[in-house]
C-alpha cells in the first residue's frame, strides 16, 4: 500500500471513557467483524481486562475506510503502563482523544494528551457519551479545545453505544491525521511497541515499520537486546492474524519470531535485517524498572514449586514482571516481586491466584531505595529489611501526580499531599467548577494507601494520574520490630522519620491484638536503629490445662493435644514466640486501623 | 502376663441429664436396671479371665450409679472382685441411709460425691438435681455410715460465678473435711445444650475466669491439702492413710485398666477398646452370649509414649522420661527453654512441672513433644 493511503492511530482516554467502546464500533463500521463475530470490546480479549474494564496489553488491528488502510493501534489505559502507551503512540501518527461528555477531562485525559503532544501527534478530539442524560458535551468540548488549543468546532461528538457519528471519527482521521513518511529505500526500522507469547509459535512482536522493508523469512535483528532471530510469519491483525509476505515501511503489523522468551524482545526495541541492516536503532528506547516492590509468599508453603512455576509463565507476557527468590525467616520460601505500579502488582497478583489458583500472602508493597554505601557505592534496595540501619544517603522514587477535583474538595486534596510529603507544583482552572493540581510526592507515600484516601475525601470525585519523576533524596528511617526480643523481617518498614514514631506505634499495637498470648509476657517493639519508639506487651497466659483426664478419654484427650502441637507448627517461631501468619499482614492494614 | 489390676464399672443411669454433661448417660429407664445389671455381671465374668487375682482398685462410675435401681445396684456391686480401693460416684440427692448401708455392706471404701457447688443459683445454672443442702446432708450422712474416704467433685467457671462465689463453695466444701476433692473448670463443649445458652456469658467472663484455677490451688493447698493431680487434691499427712484415688492414679501413672459397661474403656497394653454407648446393643448382645460391640484402637509405641507423657506431667511426682520410654516424643530443646521459663524442674532425668507450669500443663506439654 502507498504510504499516503495508510493512516496509524491510537485512541486514547481517560478509564471508562469509551475506548474499548468506540474500537468495537470502528471495526464494526468498516466491517471487519461481523455482526455475528462481534463481541464487545473485541481487544481486550484478556478475563481480568474485560472484568475491569481496563485494557492491560495493547494490539494493533487493520481496517479500511473509503480506500484507506487504517491501523488503529490500542494502548492500556493506566499510569502503570505509561512506557507502553508512549511506545504505542509513537509508532502512529495521530491519536483520538476520547473524553465523556458527562465527566469532562479527567486526570488521565491530561496525562494522555500530554503524551500525545510529546510525541507529535495529531490529536483528534471526541466528545462522548453524548446520549447520556447527563450529558455536556458542550462544555466538555469546550475543556478539549482550552486544553488543546483548538476551536470547539473541531470536536467530533458521538456516541459510541449507540454508533451515532462514528463515521465522523473515522473521516476526521483520513482527513487530519498526516500519513506515515518513512523512507522506503532505507534499511529496515521496525518499532516493536507490543509483544505477546503464544504458546506454539513463541514471542509475538507487534511492530511499526518505519523504514524499509521487512520481508517473510528474513533474518532480524533486535537492535538494543541484541537479540537474533527469524521472522517466520509477516501479517497484520483483523483482529485475527492475516498473513502477508512483508510489512512496507509505514505499515503496522506482527512478526512472528520463533523466541521462546519474552525478555528477549523488549517493548521500544527496534527491528532491522541482519544483512544490510539500520545503523542507528529508533531513539527512545528505555529499559522500563519495576518502582513497587512487595514479597509474595505461599501461605501452604508446600506450594512454592507452583509459585515459581506460575510467575515463569507470568513473565512470558509480562517483560516488566520482575522476581527473584527472597526467604524470610517468618514466612519462609517466597518471591520479592517488582512492579510497575500497584495497579500491576493486583493484577499479577489476581492472575496468580485465579489463573493458577494459589493462595497467596503479600506483604505490604514498598518502593525501590537507591543507597548510598559507606564505600560510596550506590545500590538499589528492594527490601526494608535489607536497607542499611546507618547509610550515608538514601534516595526515593518521585513521581509528578495530577489530581483533578471539584472546587470544593481542593482543600482537602492539598492536605492530604501536605500530610504525604507533597511539594506543591501549580494549580489551575480547568473549568468554573474543576481544578487541577499538581503535585512532587514520593512514590512510597502512594504505595502506602493514598489513592483510598485520596477516594474517600474527595468522596470519590478526584481523578489522580503520576508518572515517575526520579529520585531524591529523602529523610527516611528504617523501623524494625522486635517480637520477644528478636527483630522480625518480614515487618521491617520504612518510613519519613517524621512518620516512623505514628506508624511504629500503630504497628505494634497491631501485634499485640494478632499474636495469641503464650506462656510468658511477649514484649513487642519497634526500634529505629537500638532507639525503641514503641513497645506493647501480650501479658502471659495463667491456665492452659484441660481439667478433666481420666481413663475413659485418654484418647480425646491426647488428640486435642496433638492438635494443640498441630497449631503451634502452623505458626511461625520467632524467638520462642509463636506468630500466626495473619500477624504479618497487620503491617497492610495500618491506616485501615487509624480511620475506624 | 500377671492381670489387670485395675476394673471400671460404668452405670450409665440418672435421673436428668445436666445441660453441660458429656458422660455417656440414659436418663430414667428404671425398667431396664435390672437387665442392664446382669449384663455387666455377664460381662465382668467374660473378662475375669484378664483380670489379676489380686484385683487393686474397682471404680464404679457413671451416669449416676447411685441413681441405679437399688436391686440391680446392689447385684452389680455384689459381684465385683475384692479390691483394696472401691470407689462409687453418688449424686447427693440418691444418698440415703439405706443406700449409704448398702454400700458399706459390699464393701465400698470410698465415695465420691458430685457435689459441682454450694450455691442455690449456680447449681440451677448447672441443671442439678441436687440443692446446697442436699449435699451436706449426704456427706453427712455417709459419716454417720462410717465412711472415713469421702471425694467431693467441684465445678468452678459457671456462667456468672464470681471470684467470691467460688471462695464461698470452697469453704463450703472445706467445711465438710473431704478426705478428697476433684476441682474441674467447666468445659463448655461445643453443640452442647449448654454452650447454646451460656456460651456468650463464658465467653465475656473469661477473662475474669482466668484465675479461678490459681484462686483453687492456693485455697485448697492453703488448707493444708496436697495438689496430687491437676484437678485433684487431697488430705495429706493422715498418718498411714493413702488418701490419692488409687484407681486414677495407676491410670495416670500409666497402668493397664479394664472397663466394663456402656461406653467403657479399656487399655490394655498396646490395645485401647471402646464400648459402644447403646445400652440396647449391650443388653442384647450380653444376653447372647457374646461379646459387647466396642471399637479397637491401637496404640504404636510413639502414640502410647505421647499419652504416657501428657498423663505424667499432671502429677506432682517427678515423672522419669527415660525410665518411662517416652524421650522419643521429647523434644529436648523445648524442654531446655521451659526449664529457662521456670516452668519445668529437672531433677536427675525426671522432671516436675513447677506450679506455674502446672497451670499451663496443656501448653507446656504440646511444647515438649517433638
Amino acid at each position: 500500500m502507498d504510504q499516503s493511503r495508510i493512516r496509524n492511530f491510537s485512541i486514547i482516554a481517560h478509564i471508562d471513557h469509551g475506548k474499548s467502546t468506540l474500537a468495537d464500533r470502528i471495526l464494526q463500521l468498516t466491517e471487519t467483524v461481523s455482526e455475528r463475530e462481534m463481541r464487545d470490546q473485541l481487544l481486550d480479549s484478556m478475563e481480568l481486562e474485560r472484568e475491569r474494564g481496563i485494557t492491560i496489553k495493547a494490539q494493533a488491528v487493520r481496517v479500511q475506510w473509503k480506500g484507506h488502510e487504517l491501523n488503529l493501534i490500542d494502548t492500556p489505559g493506566h499510569v502503570d503502563f505509561t512506557y507502553e502507551v508512549s511506545r504505542s503512540l509513537q509508532a502512529c501518527e495521530g491519536a483520538v482523544l476520547v473524553v465523556d461528555a458527562a465527566q469532562g477531562i479527567e486526570a488521565q485525559t491530561l496525562a494522555n494528551a500530554y503524551l500525545a503532544i510529546e510525541n507529535d501527534l495529531e490529536i483528534v478530539p471526541v466528545v462522548n457519551k453524548i446520549d447520556l442524560p447527563s450529558a455536556d458535551p458542550e462544555g466538555a468540548a469546550s475543556e478539549v479545545s482550552e486544553l488543546l488549543g483548538g476551536s470547539t468546532e473541531d470536536v467530533v461528538r458521538i456516541s459510541a453505544k449507540t454508533g451515532v457519528n462514528v463515521e465522523q471519527v473515522l473521516d476526521a482521521i483520513v482527513a487530519r491525521i498526516p500519513a506515515p513518511a518513512g523512507e522506503s529505500d532505507a534499511p529496515a526500522r521496525a518499532l516493536v511497541f507490543d509483544s505477546s507469547y503464544d504458546q506454539y509459535r513463541g514471542v509475538i512482536a507487534f511492530v511499526r515499520v518505519v523504514d524499509g522493508r521487512l520481508p517473510t523469512g528474513a533474518g532480524l535483528r533486535a537492535m538494543a537486546m541484541g537479540t537474533d532471530f527469524d521472522a517466520e510469519e509477516l501479517g497484520f491483525m483483523a483482529p485475527q492474524r492475516v498473513p502477508v509476505e512483508a510489512l512496507e515501511a509505514g505499515e503496522v503489523g506482527y512478526v512472528v519470531t520463533g523466541l521462546k522468551d519474552v525478555s528477549r524482545l523488549r517493548v521500544g526495541d527496534t527491528l532491522t535485517t541482519r544483512r544490510a541492516g539500520a545503523a542507528s536503532p529508533l531513539p527512545g528506547y528505555k529499559d522500563v524498572k519495576p518502582m513497587v516492590f512487595a514479597g509474595l509468599f505461599p501461605t501452604d508453603s508446600d506450594d512454592y514449586p507452583e509459585l515459581r512455576d506460575a510467575l515463569e509463565r507470568l513473565k512470558l507476557n509480562d517483560a516488566a514482571l520482575f522476581y527473584e527468590p527472597e526467604t524470610s525467616q517468618a514466612l519462609g520460601f517466597g518471591f520479592r516481586c517488582g512492579f510497575l505500579g500497584l495497579l500491576h502488582m493486583e493484577i499479577v497478583r489476581e492472575r496468580l491466584e485465579r489463573e493458577f489458583d494459589l493462595d497467596l500472602l503479600v506483604t505490604a508493597p514498598n518502593v525501590a531505595y537507591q543507597v548510598k554505601e559507606k564505600n560510596g557505592e550506590w545500590v538499589e534496595v528492594h527490601n526494608p529489611a535489607d536497607m542499611p540501619r546507618d547509610p550515608e544517603e538514601v534516595q526515593e522514587p518521585y513521581v509528578r501526580a495530577q489530581v483533578i477535583v471539584p472546587k470544593d474538595y481542593v482543600g482537602a486534596v492539598m492536605e492530604l499531599c501536605t500530610e504525604r510529603r507533597g511539594r506543591f507544583d501549580h494549580m489551575e482552572y480547568l473549568s468554573e467548577t474543576r481544578v487541577l493540581l499538581t503535585y512532587e510526592l514520593p512514590l512510597g507515600e502512594i504505595v502506602y494507601d493514598f489513592y483510598d484516601q485520596l477516594k474517600s475525601r474527595t468522596r470519590g470525585y478526584a481523578s489522580f494520574d503520576y508518572d515517575v519523576a526520579g529520585f531524591r533524596d529523602g529523610e527516611l528511617a528504617r523501623v524494625d520490630v522486635l517480637v520477644g526480643g528478636e527483630q522480625v523481617d518480614a515487618l521491617s518498614l520504612i518510613a519519613h522519620r517524621d512518620a516512623a514514631y505514628e506508624r511504629g506505634k500503630l504497628l505494634v499495637e497491631r501485634l499485640r491484638e494478632e499474636i495469641p498470648r503464650q506462656m510468658f509476657d511477649v514484649p513487642i517493639q519497634a526500634a529505629i536503629g537500638s532507639r525503641v519508639i514503641a513497645r506493647e506487651t501480650v501479658k502471659a497466659k495463667r491456665k492452659d490445662v484441660l481439667a478433666k483426664c481420666y481413663g475413659g478419654d485418654i484418647t480425646r484427650k491426647r488428640k486435642l493435644l496433638e492438635k494443640q502441637k498441630k497449631g503451634k507448627k502452623r505458626m511461625k517461631q520467632v524467638g520462642g514466640v509463636e506468630v500466626p501468619q495473619e500477624a504479618f499482614l497487620a503491617v497492610l492494614n495500618l491506616d485501615g486501623e487509624k480511620k475506624r | 502376663m500377671s492381670g489387670v489390676r485395675h476394673l471400671y464399672v460404668h452405670l450409665p443411669f440418672c435421673a436428668h441429664r445436666c445441660g453441660y454433661c458429656d458422660f455417656v448417660t440414659a436418663v430414667g429407664r428404671v425398667g431396664e436396671h435390672g437387665a442392664y445389671a446382669e449384663a455387666i455381671v455377664g460381662e465382668l465374668e467374660r473378662v475375669r479371665r484378664r483380670l489379676a487375682p489380686d484385683v487393686e482398685t474397682v471404680f464404679v462410675g457413671g451416669g449416676t450409679p447411685t441413681f441405679t435401681e437399688p436391686a440391680a445396684l446392689r447385684r452389680v456391686l455384689a459381684a465385683l472382685p475384692d479390691a483394696d480401693e472401691l470407689t462409687v460416684e453418688a449424686n447427693p440427692e440418691t444418698v440415703t441411709p439405706a443406700l449409704a448401708a448398702v454400700l458399706r455392706e459390699v464393701g465400698v471404701t470410698r465415695v465420691s460425691v458430685g457435689a459441682q457447688s454450694f450455691d442455690e443459683r449456680l447449681l440451677e445454672v448447672l441443671e442439678r438435681v441436687a440443692g446446697p443442702d442436699d449435699v451436706r446432708r449426704a456427706v453427712h450422712t455417709l459419716r454417720d455410715a462410717g465412711f472415713d474416704n469421702i471425694s467431693l467433685d467441684l465445678v468452678y467457671g459457671i456462667p456468672g460465678q464470681s471470684a467470691a462465689d467460688l471462695e464461698a463453695d470452697l469453704a463450703s466444701a472445706l467445711a465438710l473435711e473431704p478426705e478428697h476433692l476433684s476441682c474441674y473448670e467447666l468445659e463448655a463443649k461445643p453443640g452442647t445444650r449448654f454452650t447454646h445458652a451460656h456460651g456468650a456469658e463464658l465467653a465475656r467472663q473469661a477473662e475474669a475466669m482466668e484465675g479461678y484455677a490459681e484462686q483453687v490451688v492456693e485455697t485448697l493447698t492453703g488448707a493444708g491439702y496436697r495438689w496430687y493431680e491437676t484437678a485433684n487434691f487431697c488430705r495429706k499427712a493422715d498418718g498411714e492413710r493413702e488418701l490419692r484415688a488409687q484407681h486414677n492414679l495407676a491410670i495416670w501413672r500409666g497402668a493397664d485398666y479394664l472397663g466394663i459397661g456402656v461406653g467403657a474403656v479399656s487399655t490394655l497394653g498396646s490395645e485401647r477398646r471402646r464400648n459402644a454407648p447403646s445400652v440396647g446393643r449391650y443388653v442384647t448382645a450380653l444376653a447372647a452370649g457374646k461379646d459387647p460391640p466396642r471399637e479397637v484402637e491401637l496404640l504404636d509405641e510413639g502414640t502410647r509414649a505421647v499419652e504416657l507423657l501428657m498423663l505424667g506431667l499432671r502429677l506432682d511426682e517427678p515423672f522419669a522420661i527415660d525410665a518411662s520410654g517416652v524421650a522419643g516424643v521429647v523434644d529436648r530443646d523445648a524442654l531446655d527453654r521451659l526449664v529457662d521459663r521456670g516452668l519445668v524442674e529437672r531433677r536427675n532425668g525426671s522432671v516436675l512441672l513447677s506450679p506455674r507450669g502446672r497451670l499451663l500443663g496443656g501448653a507446656v506439654t504440646a511444647e515438649l513433644l517433638a
